[in-house]
């Protein structure tokens, strides 16, 4: 298994036994001291900013802590209190809406626009560009682009009323602030859609060309031939959007006004689950309270991702392995 | 087909390139032509974007996210190469474990940390600097680790055990032969992590937010937008001229470093 175990025998040939086994020892030895060196930051990151707070967050959830007296053991009583929180459900509703809606529909969006890529004959770099270039631009800076061009007398509904189409209120009302948000979501498609890309590159062409033989037209070609071959990255693209999609915030938070005095805004819609956390916990200075509301989210998404998971295994198609 | 692809591709172009154009062009409008139905400014008004220091600090705000941004991008590529070559290029017992330990730090929503690294910032007495945005990332980053780790595989043991028979040490192979094949990945990895800094919202609102001396563009631009709320009415052109101010040094690096990006995207994407 080491590496060192046969590499530089060279040397220590003609040596009696005993010695060649220490002197192996200590390479060994060594060997081990190196890995320890080279893993140290790590260890220490891992130890220090993860399992330290990990755990410390799951016992401040059993506790009443305002950062000013030392923890007070309470029990269940913060998760008890969830369940008679009004706001925490407004956001964990909020929050499935965006998990359920915007992460499948941004998936189908990415896949539409990476075919797109696909048969354009000529200047695909231009236009693989355009097309990732608004996912470079910061999360701030695009929300308040979108309440801008999505405000009542902006842009957008100016062509909408051009259109004789209605014009929604967008953030400015509650039934329309998360589809804005969604559009939001699709136009920052490109890092997905890259993703997308390189995988229907990788489709073999013989796979193709045999469907192309049986006679299947355009769609039988997509449907049998090309979304198995990249439900690997469907899969993958699910899993993170969902990840991502519960711990929904900045996006929620600018939309609502940037202001702490209008945080949920209009009408709590956009009152997302991360958003309430961060009230409870860092305006409010709940820390129990926000820590029980932390693990429950883990939870939440631990349990959505094991059933994706689980699912995957009917609709998943790997042809090697995962890892 | 090839015409209604292609003009399906325009489409889509044209869509993806429209707020960017509602937003440049409204920078550079009057108050009243923002509010107007004009699409093209006339006159063009450049002073909006000096009034935006008029609101709020937005050099000193840049700079913090400039140090933000600059050195936590050090901290991870100076901590996360190493632990990448131990998982990608040594042999060692429980290095599986070790790298699935990797993935499950990933899986952990930063919610569950937040509230107790705030505690321990408050003791460590970093609330007030920027120490709680740069530090941790000298500690190594479980994304960079697992995106470096997929690169380092690539290439061939061959070359490690080479020197390796030569008699190097894993420090001179370390440096010698995989960081120079490694480059296109440890770029990308630097890079990542100065955009994700420079975007970031979360960690510097929970810890570098209250005070004014440690606000980032991001949180800056933030009170920009509910300072203009509050005090101001509505004033789009000078809130787009933060943000294009935000969003452009972003664009700049992407059109110059636009191959990183995409073939370190493809990297994390494809090779899990």
């Amino acid at each position: 298994m080491l590496a060192e175990a046969g590499a530089s025998d060279g040397p220590s040939r003609g040596r009696p036994v005993a010695s060649r086994r220490a002197s192996r020892r200590r390479r060994q030895l060594r060997h081990y001291g190196v890995v320890a060196l080279f893993l140290s930051p790590w260890i220490i990151g891992l130890l220090v900013f993860t399992l330290y707070p990990t755990f410390a967050s799951l016992y401040f959830s059993f506790t009443h802590y305002d950062l000013l007296s030392a923890p007070q053991w309470v029990g269940f009583s913060n998760y008890r209190f969830m369940l008679t929180d009004p706001n925490f459900w407004q956001s964990l509703r909020n929050t499935l809406w965006m998990v359920v809606f915007a992460t499948p529909l941004q998936v189908a969006f990415a896949i539409g626009c990476a075919v797109v890529l696909t048969r354009v004959k000529r200047g695909v770099g231009i236009y693989r560009t355009i097309f990732f270039v608004p996912t470079m631009v910061p999360a701030v800076a695009a929300t308040l682009g979108f309440v801008f061009i999505l405000n009542p007398s902006g842009p957008i509904d100016r062509v909408l009323s051009l259109l004789r189409v209605p014009q929604p209120l967008w953030f400015q009302q509650p039934a329309w602030s998360k589809p804005g948000l969604l559009l939001l979501g699709l136009w920052g498609v490109g890092t997905t859609m890259i993703i997308f890309l390189a995988a229907l590159l990788d489709v073999p062409k013989e796979l193709y060309e045999a469907a192309d033989i049986e006679g299947a037209g355009p769609w039988q070609r997509f449907r049998n031939v090309t979304l198995p071959m990249i439900s690997p990255v469907i899969f993958f693209s699910l899993v993170i959007g969902v990840i991502y999609g519960f711990q929904y915030f900045t996006e929620g938070y600018i939309a609502s006004g940037g202001d702490p005095s209008t945080l949920g805004s209009p009408q709590g819609s956009l009152l997302f689950y991360s958003i309430w956390l961060y009230q409870q916990g860092f305006q409010y200075f709940h820390m129990g309270y926000a820590s029980a509301m932390a693990w429950v989210l883990f939870i939440i998404i631990m349990a959505t991702t094991l059933v994706l998971v689980r699912s995957s295994r009917r609709w998943v198609h790997y042809q090697g392995g995962f890892l | 087909m090839a015409a209604a692809n292609h003009s399906v591709a325009i489409a889509l172009a044209l869509l993806f390139l429209m707020p960017f154009a509602f937003v440049f062009l409204t920078a550079l409008m009057s108050r009243q032509q923002a509010l107007s139905t004009r699409y093209w400014p006339h006159p063009f008004v450049w002073s909006n974007f000096l009034h935006v220091s008029d609101i709020i600090p937005i050099l000193h705000d840049g700079w913090n996210s400039t140090v933000y941004a600059a050195l936590s991008s050090l901290g991870v590529v100076v901590s996360s190469v190493p632990v990448a070559y131990a998982l990608a290029r040594m042999r060692w017992r429980g290095r599986n474990i070790v790298f699935l330990l990797v993935l499950a730090t990933l899986m952990l929503p930063d919610q569950v940390t937040s509230v107790p690294l705030y505690v321990i910032f408050v003791r460590f007495h970093w609330i007030g600097t920027l120490k709680p945005l740069i530090v941790p990332n000298f500690l190594g980053d479980a994304f960079s680790i697992f995106l470096l780790r997929q690169f380092f595989m690539t290439i061939p043991e061959e070359l490690a055990d080479a020197a390796r028979v030569d008699g190097a040490g894993e420090f001179r192979i370390l440096t010698r032969v995989i960081i120079p094949l490694a480059k296109p990945a440890i770029a990308a990895v630097a890079l990542f992590q100065f955009l994700f800094a420079w975007n970031d919202f979360f960690y510097p609102l929970l810890y570098a937010g209250n005070n004014p001396k440690t606000v980032t563009l991001a949180v800056g631009l933030s009170q920009l937008l509910g300072n203009v709320n509050v005090h101001y009415g509505v004033l789009w052109n000078v809130l787009m001229a933060g943000s294009v101010l935000f969003m452009a040094p972003v664009l700049v690096i992407f059109f110059f470093a636009q191959r990183v990006f995409i073939e370190g995207v493809t990297l994390t994407g494809i090779k899990g």
